[in-house]
């Protein structure tokens, strides 16, 4: 546990220095995600960074495309690609694009970035699998924000309906959208009673909780007649004080001072994690 | 006269032309592609019957996935399959897929690659009585603006079936305009379809114009060059089936040898085949050019005949702009 959440603290960092370069971006969503996906591909995934097209690989497929630093992030520090290559972000000739393209970059599974359909194509994913006789799971990292659009409704019916028992769906539960809190924008409460009456398996969880996440997955597992949807509770711009839970951090980046004060409180939140682990 | 190695169908003038709609070909085609392939699935999306999907629905219960009115998720779920090794065939009413999803089927599926093939059914005012909001006639400009894309427009349902097949053998996006009505069967089995390649169907002893059609309403073109030749005016009629991508190659040859073009399309004349076909022409060799097409309106209700004719894209009207283009030969 103790490697995950480290590992976490480096990709926050990665983020931090990717969006710097970059000079444009988003930063709350992916240092939120940083846990999750740090869990996913150290953990959870049955993948193998040095052959990304293997047939039996789950797939992780990233629906709002935007937090695609977190997910760049973890590919390089999991060994899809060189760690360098991260400060390449958005620039020109890179196979890092401002939005995930799957044609450039082995590991990205699809194209993606205007929100809402990312868990339609999961769920074709997942259908391909049963289909093949496949064992292969299918996650589909998507944002609260996403869940305005009318496809990611009729995603999860559709999900639902047909009990997709291959597919867990982790709803990154940040409540903020580009213009504001998404239940000032548009609500989405109650998120958990609609999301089971479209027939879903729903767990909440901490999203900064590694084990939560963990288990959540595991229970999963073993849900055979429903698809599964974590709702994973998660603070935007986690770790870095002045980013977290403020909204205007969504869709952009720090300047040099912000990113040099944002690497030094993550600096002491990596200390922090090491000294926790010393005293258990 | 008709182009004899085109192999068409030779009561193609007579009154009781057999007659079938193209989406009729396209249900056939399914089937076949469906048996010679296993990785092909069949999505729709609450109009299975409509759009002849039903006979493939019914042979591979286990392949077809019925998605509800919901043509958002129907693009996007066959991005998923297309991507993992099928190859999906997506069909609803040309308004609605490719039309209310474009973006999706952008994103997901042109941008992405996925082997996604799309069939766009009650394209053109024919669809009749139902009205304008479910006669598509943008199509042909919209899904051949998309890099990655092929499209096909095939002029009967024996050529609708053929394109069906090759779709299904080719890598990669593509989109298949259908109609609803009974139309003309004006080829054969023995008829060439070969994706890319236009084919001559009707060619005057002495040429002065080259009519370029596509769709069911190819039909009209041939009756006019018939009814031209024997007022003393030549054509040759070309039928270009595929849209992209275009047989440039063909298209300039010809355009160099007769210098006067008319193109016939049921669809709006910004964006479609005519706009096609200027756009490649003014490359190499601009020509002079009328478009038989949906001038920049919108159809209604009525019979289909009653509309094609309406809406300017009857014999007569065929006729006039060869006349037109004629005049304006340099």
């Amino acid at each position: 546990m103790e490697f995950l959440e480290e590992m976490a603290n480096l990709i926050r960092k990665d983020v931090i220095e990717m969006l710097l370069e970059a000079g444009s971006g988003h930063s709350a969503g992916p240092l939120g995600m940083a846990d999750i996906f740090s869990a996913l591909y150290f953990h959870v995934l049955d993948h193998d960074p040095k052959n990304p097209d293997w047939a039996d690989r789950d797939r992780l497929i990233l629906s709002n495309g935007h937090i695609c630093p977190v997910r760049y992030a973890a590919m390089a520090r999991a060994g899809y690609f060189p760690v360098e290559e991260l400060l390449t972000l958005r620039k020109i000739n890179s196979r890092l694009q401002g939005h995930p393209h799957r044609k450039v970059l082995p590991g990205v599974e699809t194209t993606s970035g205007p929100l809402g359909s990312g868990l339609s194509q999961a769920i074709g994913v997942a259908l391909a699998g049963k289909l093949d006789d496949k064992k292969y799971r299918v996650f589909c990292a998507m944002s609260d924000g996403e869940l305005q659009e009318g496809n990611t409704w009729e995603a999860l019916m559709f999900a639902g309906k047909n009990k997709l028992n291959n597919l867990v769906a982790i709803i990154d539960r940040n409540n903020i959208q580009i213009d504001g809190n998404t239940e000032d924008i548009m609500s989405l409460e109650p998120l958990k009673e609609k999301l089971e009456s479209f027939k879903f398996h729903v767990i909440e969880i901490d999203g900064h909780n590694i084990e939560q996440f963990i288990d959540a997955v595991n229970e999963a597992k073993v849900i055979h007649e429903k698809p599964t949807v974590i709702i994973a509770h998660t603070i935007p711009g986690k770790g870095v004080s002045f980013m977290e839970n403020d909204y205007s951090w969504h869709g952009k980046p720090p300047k040099k001072e912000e990113a040099d004060k944002a690497l030094i409180e993550l600096g002491i939140l990596g200390d922090k994690i090491k000294n926790e682990h010393k005293v258990n | 006269m008709l182009n004899s190695q085109a192999k068409l169908n030779s009561k193609i003038f007579d009154k009781d032309v057999e007659q079938a709609p193209t989406r009729n070909g396209y249900g056939e085609g399914l089937v076949l592609a469906g048996d010679q392939d296993e990785n092909v699935v069949v999505l729709c999306a609450d109009l299975t019957e409509s759009t002849r999907s039903d006979g493939f629905a019914k042979k591979f219960p286990e392949r077809f996935f019925q998605v509800g009115v919901a043509e958002q998720n129907l693009a996007t779920i066959a991005a998923g399959l297309g991507i993992s090794g099928k190859i999906p065939f997506i069909s609803s009413y040309a308004v609605f897929s490719p039309g209310r999803n474009w973006e999706q089927i952008r994103t997901t599926i042109t941008y992405n690659d996925s082997n996604v093939k799309i069939a766009g059914a009650h394209a053109g005012v024919s669809v009749g009585p139902d009205g304008a909001t479910h006669q598509a006639i943008e199509d042909i400009a919209t899904m051949r603006v998309l890099a990655n894309m092929k499209v096909f427009v095939p002029c009967d349902a024996i050529e609708a079936k053929k394109a069906t097949l090759a779709s299904a053998k080719i890598w990669g996006p593509v989109y298949l305009r259908l109609t609803r009505e009974k139309t003309p069967i004006m080829t054969s089995e023995e008829t060439n379809f070969i994706p890319g390649k236009a084919e001559i169907f009707w060619e005057s002893k002495r040429p002065e114009v080259l009519i370029i059609g596509c769709g069911p309403i190819l039909h009209n073109a041939l009756v006019a060059a018939k009814e031209l030749d024997e007022e003393g005016i030549g054509s040759v009629v070309l039928n270009c089936h595929t849209i992209k991508p275009l047989d440039e190659k063909q298209i300039v040859e010809l355009a160099k040898k007769y210098k006067a073009i008319v193109t016939v399309e049921e669809h709006q004349i910004a964006g479609g085949l005519g706009g096609a076909v200027a756009e490649c022409l003014a490359k190499t060799c601009p020509t002079p050019m009328e478009f038989i097409g949906m001038q920049d309106v919108y159809g209604e209700s009525g019979k289909p005949v009653e509309l094609i004719e309406k809406y300017g894209m009857g014999v007569g009207d065929i006729k006039e702009a060869v006349k037109k283009v004629i005049k304006r030969k340099k």
